[in-house]
């Protein structure tokens, strides 16, 4: 789908990081959790390409005291990096957007017996909270969620609102453990005695490691990744990912956009 | 009275004269739920070569201002998968899809010109010789006059579809390249595929692209684009599809005044996958407005 969303509201939640949400189409909200976004920022050729962002959230909203109807409404959470995103966050209440989605493959949400263990690194966030929100509705859920300090910690009240039960780790010990997130996942799974099942977004040595601590436990692990597209829908090829069977002799890509961006952790080529 | 857009190219009866660029527009499918595909004049597919391949290592792709790198490396299906999971795509829609190929020898490029040349949906060939992101094939031929003269020589013999030859802007005289492939025996030329360029991590002291280098397009290369497709319509009498960084309708009908009969849409689509829809529409509007009753009319008819 392509069309024009309105801004409803664009905050900055921490330091660096947005909460944008917009009006969007009827269809929206059956968005499959994990799909994404691509998003232009102006009508002017610089930036030239679309920016992918994960759905962080849909619904419907209800305007408050202006007697309006009730709208669809998409939402994103992002991150300050460079000329789009720094367009985006200048931008107000009642600025007009165009969208491209919802894009790509979701997560699989499992069975109900599992305990569903949601890892997050940063921004990483993005597409998670929508997981989580789904994930409630059948299971228990904890969220694993780091960063290297506090700021980089977001909206853990939304996922506690949910019922999610979260444990919180940065780099420097400035909220939650000290240390690394894929800590506090490991003592959580020693302790586990029922079907746990893994859902990750973050920076790429986080994913990395996570597929690595599923794989040792036989843990089915999804992860969803980022990657430099121009398209967003399988034409470009600008954005593939090394496959399980990768090597120098015998490529194997996958398609961030068309085939993920979640992918489960086995499909893909992990550093030892 | 709607002004009438139709024109001919290499043989082949377009509805309009706007058609997609080889590797923005997949395999047709992927872009149908965007674009009215019997809207548009034709479309051209990714670049097939005999076995699949599987392209560069990433990163693959940069945004650079007014365009974008790419080092895809010619990742495709190849010509087997091609036949069996594209072509009944192909079948649905009404119209004229244009297959893109490669090879990396001479006989490559003829075997891929025959197989292509026995499948009915394929209604006309576009060679590439002028790919810069592969060592083998593509740009080895698109270089040098005698080469392509051999390649497209090898592709005319094999094919008597339309014969179309995309060129590369990297070589000194691009009129050379042109005549060359007249000579043997093309139907029409495609100008200009991607500017070998580079972008930069200076933190990193890196260069941004894997493969190193890669190819620019985008409004960035508008400018040459025009200047080449101007310099070739006037020396080769063949006619020309211009291609290079054309965003909407004014940019597409400056290329057919400068001697363009038809026009490819590229990177345009990557960012809006209806882009040249869009661009029919807005040619259509122009040529209303300014009381121009046939689109041929405009085609080489600069003022200078």
């Amino acid at each position: 789908m392509q069309f024009k969303s309105m801004i409803i509201s664009n905050v900055e939640v921490s330091p660096g990081y947005w909460r944008m949400r917009m009006t969007a189409p009827p269809e929206l909200p059956a968005a499959q959790p994990g799909q994404f976004v691509m998003v232009r920022v102006n009508e002017a050729i610089d930036p030239l390409l679309r920016r992918p962002f994960g759905i962080f959230d849909v619904g419907i909203h209800t305007p408050a005291q202006t007697g309006a109807a009730p709208q669809p409404y998409l939402e994103m959470l992002y991150r300050v990096v460079g000329k789009a995103t720094s367009m985006l966050s200048a931008l107000h209440e009642t600025d007009l957007l165009d969208i491209l989605g919802p894009l790509g493959k979701g997560f699989n949400l499992g069975s109900p017996e599992e305990e569903k263990m949601i890892v997050g690194g940063g921004v990483g966030l993005a597409p998670l909270y929508l997981l989580a929100k789904e994930l409630v509705k059948q299971s228990s859920v904890r969220l694993f969620v780091g960063g290297r300090t506090r700021d980089d910690i977001l909206c853990i009240t939304e996922f506690e609102r949910l019922g999610v039960e979260c444990y919180v780790a940065t780099e420097d010990g400035s909220l939650g453990e000290s240390g690394l997130v894929t800590e506090a996942l490991i003592r959580r799974l020693a302790a586990c005695d029922g079907k746990p099942r893994i859902f990750a977004c973050g920076p790429h040595g986080m994913l990395n490691a996570v597929a690595g601590i599923a794989a040792q436990g036989g843990i089915p692990c999804q992860v969803s990744l980022e990657g430099y597209m121009a398209c967003g829908m399988g034409a470009c090829l600008g954005c593939v990912t090394p496959g399980h069977r990768h090597s120098g002799e015998a490529p194997d890509y996958r398609c961030v956009c068309a085939d993920g961006p979640v992918f489960d952790a086995t499909e893909l080529k992990w550093e030892a | 009275m709607k002004p009438d857009l139709s024109v001919t190219i290499a043989g082949l009866e377009l509805r309009n004269p706007v058609m997609t660029a080889s590797g923005t527009f997949g395999y047709g499918e992927e872009f149908a739920e965007y674009v009215d595909l019997e809207a548009i004049g034709a479309f051209v597919t990714k670049g097939l070569s005999l076995k699949p391949r599987a392209g560069n290592p990433t990163p693959r792709i940069v945004e650079t201002p007014g365009g974008m790198l790419n080092a895809i490396g010619l990742q495709n299906v190849g010509i087997d998968a091609f036949t069996e999971k594209k072509v009944p795509f192909l079948r649905t829609v009404a119209t004229p899809a244009i297959a893109n190929f490669f090879g990396n020898t001479i006989d490559e490029y003829a075997e891929m010109a025959r197989r292509l040349d026995a499948i009915p949906e394929v209604a006309g060939l576009e060679v590439n010789i002028s790919c810069p992101n592969v060592k083998q094939g593509g740009i080895v031929f698109g270089t040098d006059p005698r080469c392509a003269f051999e390649v497209v020589t090898a592709c005319r013999e094999a094919t008597i579809k339309p014969l179309i030859v995309k060129l590369s802007p990297n070589v000194t005289d691009i009129v050379s390249m042109a005549r060359a492939c007249a000579d043997a025996g093309a139907d029409a030329l495609s100008l200009i595929n991607t500017l070998t360029g580079m972008a930069i991590d200076l933190d990193r002291r890196r260069p941004v692209l894997a493969n190193i280098t890669g190819g620019l397009s985008g409004p960035a290369v508008k400018p040459v684009a025009l200047r080449m497709v101007w310099q070739v319509a006037q020396a080769v009498a063949l006619p020309i599809i211009g291609i290079g960084g054309i965003m909407n309708a004014r940019d597409a009908l400056e290329f057919i005044l400068v001697g363009a009969t038809a026009v490819q849409v590229g990177t345009a689509s990557f960012i809006n996958p209806g882009a040249a829809q869009a661009i029919v529409a807005g040619m259509e509007t122009w040529l209303a407005e300014n009381g121009v009753g046939d689109v041929k009319s405009l085609i080489g008819a600069l003022e200078i």
